[in-house]
C-alpha cells in the first residue's frame, strides 16, 4: 500500500509540470493563427491553447449565438463586432486600459466599429482584391473587371470568395456607388452585374491559397494575405488593387461574454498587443498587423511585398467597409441569394 | 367468489406488469421524444417566424418562411415569381442522388455477385475490402477524389502524358465532380445489401434455369433479379437518402456554385441569414426522404405478398 501511495505520488510529481495553470480556447479564422506565436503564449503563461478554425463571420457568429461553445477569445471582421457588441456576445474587457495597448497604431486606435477599443484588440488588417495567375492573363490587374467583366482567357476560371459583404463592397464601388448605399438603382445596377459575372466564375470558396497554387483557378477575388501566401508557393501569382474601389477591413480578437477563461483570454489580448508577437501574426498570415513598432520583428519579405504595401497611385481607391442598416442586409441578403442558382 | 379471487389476482398482476413494462419503456421514450420530436418540433416552429437581421428569428408568426422555399420576391420591382434557384437546386439534388443511385447499383450489382459466388472461406475477405474506404474520414476520401480530378491532378496529368488531350478538362467544381464523389463514397452501402441477399440465393435454381435452355440475360432477369429485390430496394434507398441529404462532397467537390439541398440549408443559416427558410428547407427534405421510405415500404411489404 504504501508502496503504491508512494509511486502514485511519484507520477503526480513527475506529471507536475505537465499541468497547465489553465486553459484558453481560441475561435478564428482558419490558416490565421501563427503556431509558433501560441507556442510561446503557451510556454510564458504555462496555458493550454486551443485553437479552432472557421471559415466565415456568419459561421462564428451562428456557432456562438447558439451557445455551449466553450470558446474564449473570437476574432471577427470589424463590420461584424458592433453585431457581436449589441448582441451582448462580448466582454468588456477594457484593452484600452492594457499595458501593451499604447503599441496600437493611431489610426486602429479609435475605429468606428469599436469606439475607443473597450472590446477589441487588432489582430491583422488587410485588403480585398483581385488574384491573377500571371501566366493565364497579362494584362492589367488592378481592377475589379477582373471578376465582373473578365477577360476571356480568365472565363471559366475565377473563383469568387463567398464573404457577401466583401463582394457586394466590391460590386457596388465598380458601378459607382457609394459603401452601404441604399441608392436602388445602384443595387439593381449591382444585381445585374453579379447576375451576369456569375456565369463565367468556376467556383464560390474559401480556402484559395491551396485552389491558386494548384491551378484550380487561374484567378479570384481575394484577400491580399491570402494571395501573398499562394505567392509563395506559385509565384505566378500576383495580387491587384481593384481602382474603381478597394475594401479595407481589420479582424480583431475579443473575449466572449461566456468565456470560461476570461483571465488567461485577457493575457492573450495584452500579449497579441506586444510588436514582437504582432510581428509573428504577419510573419504567419501574411497581412498587416496594426501595432506600432511591429516592423522591425517582421521577415524581410514582408517589407516589400507588394501584397502589403498599397501602391501610393491606389492608395485613394481604399474605403473602410462597414456596418450596413439592416434594410440594406436585406438587398444585399436577396442579391446573394440569386447568386446561388 | 373463491374462483374469482386468483383471475382478480392474475389481472392485477397483469396489470402491475405492463405498467413496469412502461416504466421500463420511459427513459427510452423520454429520450426518443426529447432527441427526435423535440428538435423537430423547433424545426417547424422556426418555419413559421420571422428572420432576425443577423439571424436566428423574431417571435412574429409568418408565411414568409414556406412561401420562400417555391416562390421568390423581386428586391427592386416586388413581383412574385417561382424560385427557380431553389428549383433548379431541388432537380440537381434529386438528379444527381438518382444517377448515384443508378451508377451505384450497375457497379455494385456485379460486385455483390462476384464475392457471393466465391467459396465460404474468401468471402470474408473480399467485403472486407468493400469496408476498408469506411476505415478512412469522408472528408479525407473527399480530397483525395480532389487531388485526382483537378486541373492540374493525376488523371488530367496522365492523359496529358498520354497525348489524349492538351488542354485539362475541367472536372473540378462540376456536377461531374460531385456525382464521381458520391457514387464511389456510397458504393459499399450498395454492395453490402445486394450481398447480403445474393448470399442467400439458391444456385441451384440458376442451373435449373440453364438445364431449361435460358439464355444468360433471361437468368438474370427471370431469376437473380426477383431473388435478390428486396437487397436492390434496400441498397438504393440506403444510397439515395444520404445522396439527397448530401453535404460535404457537393460542398468540397462543387465549389460552392453547384448546390445541393444540404448547401442550401446551411446557408440559410449562415451567410444568408434566413432561419426560417433554413426551417422550411429542411422540413421539405425530410418529407421527400420519408416519401422515398415510403416507397421502399411499399416495395418491400409487396415483396412479402
Amino acid at each position: 500500500m504504501k508502496h503504491l501511495i508512494a509511486s502514485v505520488a511519484a507520477v503526480c510529481l513527475l506529471a507536475g509540470p505537465a499541468f497547465a495553470d489553465g486553459n484558453l480556447n481560441i475561435y478564428n479564422w482558419g490558416n490565421y493563427t501563427p503556431p509558433d506565436m501560441i507556442k510561446k503564449f503557451e510556454e510564458k503563461y504555462n496555458v493550454k491553447v486551443t485553437v479552432t478554425d472557421y471559415d466565415s463571420n456568419d459561421t462564428a457568429l451562428a456557432k456562438v449565438e447558439a451557445g455551449g461553445h466553450g470558446f474564449d477569445i473570437v476574432v471577427p471582421a470589424g463590420i461584424y463586432v458592433p453585431i457581436w457588441i449589441e448582441k451582448g456576445l462580448l466582454l468588456e474587457a477594457r484593452p484600452d486600459q492594457m499595458e501593451n495597448f499604447k503599441n496600437v497604431d493611431a489610426k486602429w486606435a479609435n475605429p468606428n466599429f469599436d469606439p475607443g477599443r473597450h472590446y477589441t484588440v487588432p489582430w491583422q488588417w488587410g485588403t480585398v482584391g483581385v488574384s491573377v495567375n500571371r501566366d493565364v492573363y497579362k494584362g492589367d490587374i488592378n481592377t475589379s473587371s477582373i471578376l465582373f467583366n473578365p477577360p476571356d482567357e480568365l472565363k471559366g476560371k475565377i473563383n469568387i470568395v463567398p464573404e457577401m459583404n466583401d463582394v457586394m463592397a466590391l460590386a457596388v464601388h465598380y458601378v459607382g456607388g457609394e459603401t452601404c448605399t441604399n441608392d436602388m438603382t445602384v443595387l439593381k445596377k449591382v444585381r445585374d452585374l453579379l447576375v451576369a459575372a456569375k456565369p463565367n466564375w468556376v467556383s464560390m470558396d474559401y480556402g484559395t491559397v491551396e485552389q491558386l497554387a494548384q491551378g484550380d483557378i487561374a484567378a479570384g477575388m481575394n484577400w491580399n494575405g491570402s494571395s501573398f501566401r499562394s505567392r509563395l508557393i506559385n509565384p505566378k501569382l500576383e495580387y491587384g488593387f481593384p481602382q474603381e474601389g478597394f475594401p479595407i477591413f481589420m479582424d480583431n480578437a475579443a473575449i466572449l461574454a461566456d468565456a470560461a477563461n476570461v483571465d488567461n483570454a485577457k493575457l492573450f489580448l495584452n500579449f497579441i498587443m506586444d510588436p514582437e508577437n504582432a510581428a509573428m501574426i504577419s510573419a504567419y498570415a501574411r497581412y498587416g498587423n496594426g501595432i506600432a513598432g511591429s516592423d522591425k520583428f517582421m521577415p524581410e519579405d514582408m517589407k516589400t511585398a507588394p501584397e502589403v504595401n498599397i501602391p501610393p497611385e491606389l492608395a485613394k481607391a481604399g474605403f473602410a467597409i462597414e456596418t450596413c442598416s439592416p434594410d440594406v442586409m436585406k438587398i444585399y441578403t436577396r442579391i446573394w441569394t440569386d447568386l446561388q442558382k | 367468489m373463491a374462483a374469482t379471487q386468483p383471475n382478480t389476482d392474475l389481472v392485477a398482476a397483469n396489470r402491475r406488469e405492463t405498467r413496469n413494462r412502461w416504466l421500463l419503456l420511459l427513459p427510452a421514450i423520454v429520450i426518443l421524444l426529447a432527441a427526435a420530436i423535440g428538435p423537430l418540433i423547433v424545426v417547424v416552429l422556426y418555419s413559421f417566424l420571422v428572420a432576425g437581421d443577423y439571424g436566428g428569428v423574431v417571435w412574429h408568426f409568418s408565411w414568409d418562411g414556406w412561401l420562400g422555399v417555391f416562390t421568390t420576391s423581386d428586391p427592386f420591382d416586388g413581383t412574385l415569381s417561382l424560385a427557380d434557384a431553389h428549383i433548379s437546386i431541388l432537380w440537381r439534388s434529386v438528379k444527381l442522388s438518382a444517377l448515384t443511385t443508378l451508377f451505384c447499383l450497375i457497379l455494385g450489382f456485379p460486385t455483390a455477385y462476384f464475392i457471393a459466388t466465391r467459396p465460404v472461406s474468401q468471402r470474408d475477405g473480399w467485403m472486407l475490402l468493400i469496408t476498408i474506404p469506411f476505415w478512412t474520414n469522408l472528408l479525407i476520401r473527399t480530397f483525395a477524389i480532389m487531388g485526382l480530378i483537378r486541373n492540374e491532378g493525376l488523371v488530367n496529368g496522365f492523359l496529358e502524358w498520354l497525348g489524349i488531350i492538351d488542354q485539362p478538362i475541367q472536372m473540378m467544381f462540376t456536377d461531374f465532380a460531385i456525382l464521381l464523389g458520391m457514387v464511389y463514397v456510397y458504393l459499399p452501402l450498395m454492395v453490402l445489401p445486394l450481398y447480403a441477399s445474393m448470399e442467400r440465393l439458391n444456385f441451384s435454381l440458376i442451373e435449373a434455369a440453364y438445364d431449361l435452355y435460358a439464355t444468360p440475360f433471361r437468368v438474370l432477369r427471370r431469376v437473380i433479379i426477383p431473388a435478390v429485390k428486396p437487397g436492390v430496394v434496400a441498397g438504393s434507398i440506403l444510397v439515395f437518402v444520404p445522396s439527397l441529404g448530401a453535404y460535404v462532397i457537393p460542398r468540397i467537390l462543387g465549389g460552392g456554385t453547384q448546390l445541393m439541398l444540404g448547401n442550401l440549408i446551411e446557408l440559410q443559416f449562415g451567410q444568408a441569414r434566413n432561419w426560417p427558410l433554413g426551417a422550411a428547407l429542411s422540413l421539405t427534405l425530410l418529407v421527400m426522404v420519408t416519401a422515398a421510405l415510403i416507397v421502399y415500404v411499399r416495395a418491400s411489404a409487396n415483396e412479402g405478398e
